[in-house]
């Protein structure tokens, strides 16, 4: 403990010179800074977040008369199709690794940069590239992509969708795929190999972590993607016939492929937004993480099972073995629910304070635990033979991705002060936080009760069934809430644009980027701590206070109500 | 200033405690466990046919956990949030590890989700049985409508999108349903039979169903099919076993006959071109 009270090793002192790079628009081009490219990550994945959302809007609002006539069946379908893939492929994923991970890891580690800049910016002009590709399909003959964003074989193939829609997509995605997998080569090796002296793997912050594990799941599973999507391609256009039965090809293949990097592609999202929830509460808390090193293998084991679990996507497909991704299934609850204990535990007996960014996380927290009690149904093959492809499923899946949103929204207000160097306005958080919140639930929880009374996803009018009108409009009022939110959020940047100066460590903050300064320097650091547990800034601004183990008490010797360094 | 020591906490405290735990965790067990029959249907009903039950008793089953699992989630985040709201700059105990409670919620789910696999064998396995039956309905799926046809008789049902073509099945029987699809994948899907499966191109999708109710029930396809997706409905229509045999025999004449061989014959292009370009009765803004 006293080690920590000695002044911080000086690593190195650059602070005189000034580090002499182009501006202006030149800066954002030719960058290869981690934060400015993560930077354009965050306002081309929020940019991608507003499209998607109003695609739902406009989905929404078909959906609220049962003989809707807003869209026509054809675009409704190129809506939906666009809707799931700009927010899963460019807006969460990109958003979770490209944007926050980014910006973050490199500073919680202690490295100056990414271990190989150049391939990072590679990585942000392949997403935008891959972005525009994909967006640009609603400009051409035919129209976008309109397969569903999951582009079942045959319903992908030439002769069902024709038109050059469904290629911008698959060209889309294959841009966008490069750019994770470049990611996720950057981010292991720069923890691997980049972290400050005494920065232990054992003592790298939850996020850091969580990142490693969603890396190496990016890794293992978008190889598969790119490689099913060039069969797609050749069988489209190369005359292949790997996915036809008259070409005696196996059309469920496209399945199996889509869904080994699907599934593991659900926990590739969702991991950066458990690691942003698992910095932020603690910190609110003024308490550790609880279960630390539990956290950790909760987390391995996720993305272990994830691994083999694809085919529960597949239950109603009469040609997988049940039981085995059934139990493999069911038992990702497991560390899922290590997780929130843990995190209950972080809060229990802490002192909570409701900024903007718990509160989000909170949202989180209720959010994810329908989402995935839910998910559980759903790992059950019988009962998933009973709601698959209805809106019970669709239900489950919002609840979940609606709570990586309220994750990364409070990711945002956490360390957005940290990269800009201001802080958002609280009060304008809050009030975007309520809409969020209970527009999400007004969103989902009339989509479970109507899956459940048989209505299926994916259509674009009901005229059978008009009693259904009226859940579907409270899930519109939801929606709608949800886009109130997205306003107030904007008109929120810009309202606290350079406005409320932040400091460095605004939150009391536990890791490493709340060390150095707001924006950090062009190498993140003019000087590191001495890091001796997985708080290295709490412990220097709190000396006395080390974690715990149980039946552990701390003697205290000196005043407990420290004033935040600052 | 010293941390508020926490309230000793003696035996009799903690057995009081415990009791109170007890008590709060008992009473509504034991209500549930008297309410019997009445469990709660928690948005989902029984169906009709024997293994939509099952189905529904599970779902009952699987609820049951959930409520008392995401309540007491829930119960404890309220409490942590009111409870322990920031109200001082205190600095809390660090207490990061608490190995006996991390052992216990990550032991107890396991159990929890052995006892949810156990459950769901029973039910899956009654569900994808397949028992000798002689009533056999080929129920192909196609861009975008039904044909269903009875295997050794002349018995043909065909229709497009809102033409509801009906598939007659007997009830109290079992009925061998097998699944194929002329071109993408289809749902085949029916609310009432709690079940849905894959029409897949290339595949011989097999099940059994067995009606215990007779009435006319909706279903329709589940699965992204294309632009008439919303609009491939179907009916199924359970009757009583004499009322099926005078059905199947209405089908002996031989019009009947020729348009079955017929229909046999239609392969999957044909059938997707003679698809209206337009739902009949209503114009949708279709491009």
């Amino acid at each position: 403990m006293t080690d920590l009270l000695k002044p911080p090793v000086h690593v190195e002192d650059h602070g005189h010179e000034e580090h002499h790079g182009p501006t202006g628009i030149l800066k954002w081009i030719t960058t290869t800074d981690h934060k400015v490219i993560g930077l354009s990550y965050t306002i081309t994945a929020v940019i991608m977040l507003v499209i998607g959302g109003m695609f739902a809007e406009i989905i929404r609002a078909q959906l609220a008369t049962p003989n809707g006539t807003l869209v026509s069946l054809a675009q409704y379908n190129e809506l939906f199709t666009m809707h799931g893939s700009v927010m899963i492929y460019l807006f969460a994923g990109p958003f979770a690794f490209g944007a926050l991970a980014n910006i973050i890891v490199p500073i919680q580690i202690g490295a100056p940069d990414m271990a190989f800049p150049r391939l990072n910016a590679l990585s942000y002009w392949l997403y935008l590239t891959g972005a525009i590709t994909m967006l640009s399909g609603f400009f051409v003959t035919g129209g976008a992509a309109n397969f569903g964003w999951v582009a079942y074989a045959p319903l992908s193939n030439s002769l069902n969708t024709p038109g050059a829609g469904a290629d911008l997509w698959i060209g889309g995605l294959l841009l966008t795929g490069f750019s994770a997998i470049f990611t996720g080569v950057n981010l292991c090796a720069t923890i691997f190999y980049l972290r400050a002296p005494g920065m232990t793997m054992f003592r790298m912050p939850i996020f850091t972590w969580n990142m490693l594990v969603t890396s190496i799941l990016i890794l293992l599973a978008f190889p598969v993607l790119t490689a099913g999507l060039i069969m797609l391609y050749a069988d489209r256009h190369f005359g292949t016939h790997i996915f036809s039965v008259a070409g005696g090809g196996v059309p469920v293949l496209w399945q199996h492929l889509f869904w080994f990097w699907g599934h593991p592609e659900v926990y590739i999202l969702a991991l950066p937004f458990f690691g942003m929830v698992t910095e932020i509460i603690p910190v609110f808390s003024r308490k550790p993480v609880f279960g630390y090193k539990g956290m950790i293998f909760a987390t391995l084991s996720i993305a272990a099972l994830s691994l083999g679990v694809w085919a529960h996507h597949m239950f109603t497909t009469g040609v997988v073995l049940l039981p085995f991704f059934s139990i493999m299934s069911l038992l990702i609850a497991v560390p899922t629910g290590i997780k929130i204990f843990n995190w209950i535990g972080t809060m229990w007996r802490g002192e909570v304070w409701f900024s903007t960014a718990m509160l989000m996380s909170l949202g989180f927290l209720f959010t994810f635990l329908i989402g995935g009690l839910t998910g559980i149904y759903l790992a059950s093959p019988p009962l998933d033979f009973f709601t698959h492809d209805t809106y019970f499923v669709v239900a489950h899946f919002h609840s979940v991705v609606m709570a990586l949103v309220l994750a990364g929204m409070g990711g945002l207000f956490y360390w957005g002060p940290k990269i800009t160097g201001y802080l958002l306005n609280e009060r304008l958080g809050k009030a975007q936080f309520w809409f969020l919140f209970i527009g999400t639930q007004a969103f989902t929880f009339p989509l479970y009760i109507l899956g459940l009374q048989g209505m299926p996803r994916r259509m674009a009018i009901y005229p059978h069934d008009p009693q259904w009108k009226g859940l579907n409009d409270l899930s519109t009022v939801g929606a709608v809430l949800i886009g109130i939110s997205t306003i107030i959020f904007v008109i929120n940047v810009v309202v606290s644009w350079k406005k409320y100066p932040a400091g460095d460590n605004p939150w009391d903050g536990h890791t490493l980027e709340w060390f150095t300064t707001s924006p950090p320097p062009h190498h993140n650091f003019y000087r590191l701590l001495q890091i001796r547990s997985e708080r290295p800034t709490w412990d220097y601004n709190h000396p006395g206070h080390r974690a715990l183990a149980h039946g552990q008490h701390e003697a205290h010797e000196e005043n407990d109500s420290e004033v935040p360094a600052s | 200033m010293q941390t508020p020591a926490l309230p000793p906490q003696g035996a009799t405290e903690r057995a009081r405690r415990w009791r109170r735990l007890r008590r709060a965790v008992a009473l509504p067990l034991a209500a549930l466990a008297l309410s019997g029959c009445t469990i709660p249907s928690f948005g989902a009903s029984p169906g009709v046919t024997s293994s939509s039950k099952s189905v529904f008793h599970l779902w009952q089953g699987f609820s049951i956990g959930a409520v008392i699992i995401g309540g007491l989630v829930v119960g404890l985040m309220l409490w942590s949030i009111i409870r322990y709201r920031r109200k001082s700059d205190r600095i809390p105990e660090q207490s990061q590890y608490h190995l006996p409670l991390e052992m216990i919620y990550t032991v107890v789910p396991i159990l929890i989700v052995f006892g949810l696999f156990a459950a769901t064998l029973v039910v899956e396995n009654k569900e994808v049985a397949n028992p000798k039956t002689s009533v056999i309905v080929d129920v192909n799926a196609f861009q975008w409508g039904w044909k269903f046809t009875y295997p050794g008789t002349n018995a043909l049902v065909y229709g497009q999108t809102t033409q509801n073509p009906v598939m007659e099945i007997p009830v109290n029987t079992n009925v061998r349903i097998s699944l194929t699809s002329s071109d993408v994948v289809h749902g085949f899907y029916v609310k009432a039979f709690n079940f849905s499966r894959y029409a897949l191109p290339g595949v011989d999708n097999i099940f059994t169903l067995r009606a215990q109710n007779t009435g006319t029930f909706f279903g329709q396809c589940t699965q992204l099919c294309g632009l008439y997706h919303s609009l491939m409905w179907f009916r199924v229509k359970v009757v009583s076993q004499s009322e099926y045999a005078n059905w199947i025999a209405s089908f002996n004449n031989p019009a009947a006959e020729a348009a079955a061989k017929a229909a046999n014959k239609t392969t999957n292009q044909q059938t997707s071109s003679i698809v209206p370009s337009k739902p009949a009765y209503t114009n949708f803004g279709v491009n």
